[in-house]
Order: structure tokens, then sequence, then C-alpha cells
């Protein structure tokens, strides 16, 4: 249903300039809607005491940015933050494979505590997991964030995984194990490649939400990016600053994860373009599964599985 | 154990709060994300335009920055709320993206030879989009929203850090107040949210299964 232009007749003048002065109207009313909302944030404001205290956008509250030594800290901060998503991304990928695997193991003993393993991690806050860790490992909170993450997105790549290997057409498994591999070595080799391959968009989204709730950190007390801007920075400067500092802390994270979603949906778009090419050669059923893993991976968008 | 028992009425009432801002901000953020959806998929550009830089910007941001915007940015703004409903406010725009997102990639999922069809057939828009492709992108739909919904379930539990008392704030009191039970008082959190999350995912599980046989 991507050409919309099906489900109606194509636009005459009238319709066409009608939908242009609409768009002018939506153009306005969003460009006045943002303006007020910076001009009510740039006028001074009176505070409680009878202080009069500067707008939002006032030099006054800016003026700490000129130094080096904020931004030093901001980008310690910001690596630290990298650095606890860095390490709990591959540690959540690595756990998901070694999840996905034993979840599809042949042998009950193995898959089905696997399974209620992953259903009662998956049902979790992760939140509630790093303050779990903190308090009864006292690991610090670095580790506690680090774990929780690995744990939380561990479970999640693992059922993307799980999904990956089931939409595999059933001949993939026949031909390994007819061609005298073992079960193990038929997973590892032919079907896992293929399952990753798969759903390695829906990986990667799930990696922008694990660097999103890397934020949480803030609420146990690691330094990231988050604590270190509203929290440490503003107490040192004074808190007229917390506004700008909020400010630069989010652009930071937007900057990083728009770039994270943009590089996923290259690889799916790359993915969709290699199966293309692949499509004369390659028989049907995989492209059906590969189309199916595809829609859902876009349907359950960034979000992914339950875990936004 | 017997600290879950001594503070179940404690853990109802974070319990009830976990489940007001989950029903209540899933109304919100499916009201939000179906405007942004329709705007996504209407005609006029700059609504278009709105939707799709709305739906980047708030799914690149973490949970716990919307919920410091609404914290600190909001009061300058003129809108004095309490806690609870900054945290509302919050999950819902947080959320709302995901619904959009789902929503479109439903009607996205439909066949366009199913739209063709009810065109050759002299259906005008209101039919084809009523008869024919809503009723089958809603199938679509169904299990991803679900899974938008548990998700916003678990992240009600940031709110308990900005001063709401739910289910995760009520544990963080109750961890200072016995320091000695604190693998059962947080059992006793993760077990309440479970309540809520595996029955919709069981649910969500079943109903993709079902539509995957009808198809």
């Amino acid at each position: 249903m991507s050409g919309s232009a099906v489900l109606f007749d194509a636009p005459g003048p009238k319709a066409r300039r009608l939908s242009r002065i609409l768009s002018i109207v939506g153009i306005v009313a969003i460009a006045a809607g943002l303006a007020w909302v910076v001009m009510t944030l740039a006028a001074p404001r009176p505070s409680s005491g009878g202080v009069i205290l500067p707008g939002m956008f006032d030099p006054i509250r800016w003026d700490i940015f000129s130094e080096a030594i904020v931004w030093e800290s901001i980008g310690r901060a910001t690596i630290a933050t990298l650095q606890a998503a860095g390490i709990s991304a591959v540690g959540a990928v690595i756990l998901g494979v070694i999840l996905s695997i034993l979840r599809t193991a042949a042998n009950p003993l193995v898959r089905i505590p696997t399974t209620v393993l992953i259903e009662f991690f998956r049902g979790m806050p992760v939140l509630l997991m790093m303050l779990f860790i903190l308090l009864v490992f006292s690991t610090g909170a670095l580790w506690a964030v680090v774990s929780a993450l690995i744990v939380y997105n561990g479970t999640l790549i693992g059922e993307a995984l799980r999904a990956g290997i089931a939409s595999l057409p059933k001949g993939q498994r026949e031909a390994g194990l007819s061609l005298g591999l073992s079960p193990l070595r038929t997973r590892l080799l032919i079907e896992f490649p293929q399952a990753f391959r798969q759903m390695l968009p829906i990986i990667i989204a799930q990696l922008v939400v694990l660097l999103k709730d890397t934020s949480l950190g803030y609420i146990v007390g690691y330094p990231e990016l988050l604590r270190q801007t509203t929290n440490y920075l503003a107490n040192f400067y004074g808190n007229r600053y917390m506004f700008s500092l909020f400010f630069v802390a989010l652009a930071i994270y937007l900057t990083i994860n728009l770039l994270l979603s943009w590089l996923a949906r290259w690889v799916a778009r790359s993915e969709e373009r290699k199966r293309a090419g692949a499509k004369r050669k390659s028989d049907k059923t995989i492209l059906d599964s590969t189309k199916a893993a595809s829609l859902q991976a876009e349907a359950s968008g960034s979000g992914g599985i339950g875990g936004l | 154990m017997q600290v879950i028992f001594d503070n179940l009425p404690v853990y109802w009432t974070g319990f009830l709060v976990t489940l007001q801002l989950t029903l209540v901000g899933a109304v919100f953020a499916t009201v939000i994300g179906v405007v942004i959806a329709v705007f996504r998929i209407s005609p006029v550009a700059s609504l278009r335009g709105f939707a799709t830089v709305y739906t980047e910007i708030v799914r690149c941001t973490p949970l716990t920055l919307v919920m410091f915007f609404c914290a600190i940015v909001l009061p300058i703004l003129g809108v004095d709320f309490p806690y609870l409903s900054f945290a509302l406010i919050a999950l819902s725009v947080y959320t709302s993206p995901f619904v959009a997102e789902a929503l479109r990639s439903g009607i996205n999922g439909v066949a366009l030879g199913q739209a063709e069809a009810a065109r050759s057939l002299g259906l005008g828009f209101g039919q084809t989009v009523g008869h024919i492709v809503f009723p089958q992108a809603i199938r679509m739909t169904i299990p991803p929203l679900i899974n938008v919904f548990i998700a916003l379930t678990k992240n009600t539990s940031i709110a308990g850090a900005f001063y709401v008392t739910e289910l995760f704030g009520v544990g963080r009191a109750l961890v200072n107040a016995n320091g000695n039970a604190v693998i059962a008082v947080l059992l006793g959190v993760a077990f309440f949210y479970l309540v809520i999350t595996v029955p919709l995912g069981q649910v969500a599980a079943h109903l993709e299964r079902k539509v995957a046989v009808t198809r």
C-alpha cells in the first residue's frame, strides 16, 4: 500500500490548490506554535522571591560553554555513555546468540528453562534490573547499567534470532542434516548466518534502544551524559545553567541516535537491494520469508519485540 | 518473603498507579499516534513533514530525557501539573511515534492489489479504506501495537524516578525501609510487572499466530 495514490483519484487543479493552501496554513500553524514556545522560553519571568529571572536564551545562561573544561567534561560523559552502550551491545548480541541456540535446542531440559528465563527477563523493566544488580551484587553503577542492559537486550535479540531461524524454510536444515552435519553444526553453519542477516535491521534497531536506555544510568547514579550535565555540572556552576546543559545533552543524544537509526535503515535497505539482486536466481520461499521478516521488522519499528 | 506479604497494601497502591499510567498513557499515545499516522499519509505536504520530523526526534530521544523535559521545561511554559500528569504526558508523547509507525506499517502491509481491486469495482476512497484496507491492516497492526503497550508498561517504571509513587517508586521506598530483604522486595516488584506484561505478551503471540494462519 505504498502507493496511496491508488486510494483516490489523481487530484485535479482545484484539489491541488486546496492542498497547497492547507500546506501553507499548516506551516504557519506549526511555525507559530514553535515561535510561541521559543518566545515564552526567552521571556524573563518573575520567580517566587520577586526576582526577575533572565530568559532561557539569555547569554548569562550560556556563558559556561565558552570554557573548554565544560566541554571536556561533557565529552567525558559522552564517552561514558558510549562506553556503557558499547560494552552492553557486544554482550547483548553474544547473549542473544547463546539464548537463541538454547531456546531452539531439541532437549526440553534445556529449552524449557531457557524459555521461562527469557519470558521472565523480557517482562521486566530494565530499570528494576539495574536497581536489583546495583543493590544485590553491589557491582558499582557502570556494571549495574551494563549487565542489566546485556540481560534485557540479550533476551530480546535472542527472541529476534529465534524468529529468524523459525522463518527459514525447512529445507535448509534438512539439507544440512542430510550432508552429515550434526544438528548443532547445522544450526551454527547453515541456519544461523541466514537468520542473523535477516534480523540485522531489528538487531541494530534494538541497539538504538539500548543506547537510549543507557540514560537510565541517570537514575542509578552512573555518571553518563544526562547525570553529568543536569546534575554534576548544574550543581557545580549553578542551577541557572540547568536548561542550557539539558539542551546540550539532548542535542548530543539526538545526533548519536539519529546517526545510528540512519545506519539501521541503510543496512535494511542494502539488504533489500541484495535480495532484489538475488531474486533472479534464488528460490522463492526464502524471499517470502525474508520479506515477511522485514515487514515484521518495519511493523515493530525501532521498538522491536516489545522493547522500546 | 514475609516482607512482601507485610507490605501488600503498599505494593497494591503502587500497582494501581502503574496500571493507571499504563492505561491512560496507552489511550493518549494511541490518540496522538493516530493523528501522527494520519498526518504521515495525508496529501498535505507540511503535515507530512511535521509528522516525519516529530517521529524521528521523539523516537531518538531517551524517555529519561523526555521526562526531564516535562519536569523542567513545561513549568517554564506555564504548564503546572503534579508529577503524575507530567509522567503521563512524557509517556504518551514518547510512545506515540511507535504507535504511529505500527499503524503505518500495518497499512503498508496490505497488498496494493487489494486497493486496486476495490477501486476497479467502483468503490470510493471511504469504501476502499473502510471495507478493504483497514480491516486487513488492523490484523497486522494489533500484535505490534500490543508489543508497544508492553514496552509502555515497562517504561512506566521510569516515572518512579521522577517522584511518582508507582511500583518502582514503591520498590525503592521499601528497599530503603527493609535493607535486609532487598531481594525479596525487588522480586515482589518484578512479580507485579510480570502480572501485566506476561499475559499481554501471550495475547500478542496468540494473535500473531492467528493472523499468520489466516493470511
